[in-house]
């Protein structure tokens, strides 16, 4: 019995952290925000970053969007081909790609890449008092650290998210077409005929939300960081942790907002 | 001037300043001596904002820092340079990048003048020619001295060094505070030391403060601090394990 109701405690208390940290990252936005707006982007910082979060992440997103097209090819044709509706598979793919596991698989991956990143080097600097100097020296760290990570992160998952829909189709198209022999005219056709723009356009929105809030929970974790190396590394796992539960659970929202 | 009035500060149930009251004259050499983990850095942060009291004033120039608004609070940052603990480089530029941030930050000036002054403010500190080297390249020494380019690069009036020799072997502790003392002179500037090293302070200091649990406990010229009778002071001094003082 009291085994259970410590269970629930330590359950409680950890819902607790969660919401009591959303609350500060809340906080933590608003203050990006406002500077977001009242001061010029350093374009230049902003480039830096997107090759970071975007260019760099593209072979990661290339793979895991071909494989997750491919299986999911798979398992759809195991699966319709019990009621010989085989030549919904390429819709299937084409529709669980653009509006779900595009945009969250992709941020995912960025999360467990650049997040992680953002959070283990702003809280480097933080530690070693680099965030302080620019402080002193008049220079927000908002606007130069911050700022650029955001701003990079909302345009360039989304970006991302194109490349990985792309490939989950060429993977589903490979696996159906070519290894399973589905008639390529009608898995095609129905591609055309069930997917529209919007799909792929609320995945991308889905896309841009997600880049928000996984730049922001690393920032946010790098920026709040204490406790020398072994503190960075909290900061890091954090980061990862906060940003892969906020991202599932929004777009369950999204999704119900959007479709 | 720079004047601490009553200054207290409390980290959670940790007391760390306790009613401190400091007077730093402008164009000197003010010293602040005491035990490590004893608040020095805290305070240094107050002078510059960075952290702000609990309660009391820090004014500088007449207005107070810990009443200020972000905005002003940059304006009145940009009289001051100041040396971290570590030199707080930022790892991510080459040491021209590095001491070139608050020129390009603050200032109009071209390129190629921004550069000039790089140059100069490298040659000062005695390390010409390192321009294009990262941080990580550079040892404990070398890195305090560009950290030291950089905090003159703006030619602020007050420039606060945060352990300046620490963990230094003796004669690049020399060659540092040999630094800061002709620097000092060379632009007028006001200095604000933090040191657990007795021997240095007495040396380059005009005035040196002792802080002891959260306040200035003996204040004055080397040769006051050095007579003293306070008996903390007298154990600070010899470095010896007996008085009042509890070492664990
Ligand atoms: N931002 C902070 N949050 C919590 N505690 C702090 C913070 N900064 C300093 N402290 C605590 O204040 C005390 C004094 O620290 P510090 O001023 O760094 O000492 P030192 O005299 O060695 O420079 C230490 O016990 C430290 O743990
Ligand atoms: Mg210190």
């Amino acid at each position: 019995m009291n085994r259970l109701i410590q269970a629930i405690d330590r359950f409680g208390r950890s819902i607790l952290w969660y919401v009591e940290e959303m609350g500060r990252i809340s906080l933590f936005f608003i203050s990006a925000l406002s500077w977001l707006v009242r001061s010029p982007l350093k374009v230049r910082l902003v480039f830096k970053q997107m090759e970071f979060v975007g260019v760099k992440s593209i072979f990661v997103v290339v793979l895991t969007g071909t494989f997750t097209g491919m299986v999911m090819s798979l398992q759809g044709y195991y699966g319709f081909r019990l009621f010989s509706a085989e030549s919904l598979v390429g819709s299937t793919v084409a529709l669980g790609m653009t509006r779900e596991l595009g945009p969250v698989l992709t941020a995912l991956m960025v999360t467990a890449r650049a997040g992680s990143a953002m959070a283990a080097e702003l809280g480097t600097m933080k530690v070693t008092e680099q965030i302080d100097a620019l402080y002193v020296m008049a220079a927000n760290p908002i606007r130069h650290l911050i700022v650029p990570r955001v701003v990079a992160s909302i345009a360039m998952v989304p970006a991302l998210t194109i490349v990985s829909d792309f490939m989950g189709i060429m993977g589903g198209y490979f696996v159906g077409v070519k290894l399973l022999k589905i008639n390529e005219g009608i898995f095609l056709k129905n591609i055309y005929k069930l997917v529209g723009l919007d799909d792929i356009y609320n995945g991308l929105i889905k896309a841009a939300c997600f880049g928000l809030i996984l730049s922001l929970v690393g920032c946010y974790k790098g920026f709040t960081t204490y406790g020398g190396a072994e503190g960075v590394g909290r900061a890091t796992t954090e980061a990862v942790v906060i940003a892969s539960i906020s991202i599932l659970i929004s777009d369950y929202f999204l999704t119900a907002l959007m479709f | 001037m720079i004047q601490l009035i009553d200054i207290h500060k409390s980290f959670k149930k940790q007391k760390v300043l306790d009613g401190l009251n400091l007077e730093i004259e402008d164009g000197k050499i003010t010293v602040i001596i005491g035990r490590s983990g004893g608040g020095k850095s805290v305070l240094l942060k107050h002078i510059i904002g960075l952290i702000k009291p609990d309660s009391g004033q820090v004014i500088v120039d007449g207005d107070d820092i810990a009443a200020m608004n972000e905005r002003q609070l940059n304006e009145t940052r940009k009289k001051f340079g100041m040396l971290f603990q570590e030199a707080a480089l930022f790892d991510s530029m080459n040491v021209e990048d590095n001491v070139a941030f608050p020129l390009r930050e603050h200032t109009k000036k071209k390129e190629r003048e921004i550069l000039e002054i790089v140059k100069d403010r490298l040659q000062a500190v005695g390390l010409p020619g390192v321009e294009k080297k990262m941080p990580s390249e550079l040892s404990g020494g070398m890195r305090k001295r560009v950290g030291l380019a950089r905090a003159i690069a703006l030619h602020p009036r007050i420039v606060l060094f945060d352990e300046p020799t620490t963990g230094l072997d003796p004669i690049m502790t020399e060659a540092i505070d040999k630094l800061i003392v002709d620097t000092q002179k060379m632009y007028n500037l006001t200095c604000i030391i933090i040191s657990h090293d007795i021997k240095s302070a007495l040396e380059m200091g005009d005035k040196v403060a002792m802080l002891y649990e959260g306040r200035i406990i003996e204040e004055g010229t080397p040769e006051k601090i050095n007579n003293s009778e306070n008996p903390i002071l007298r154990q600070f001094l010899s470095g010896s394990l007996e008085g009042p003082i509890s070492v664990i």
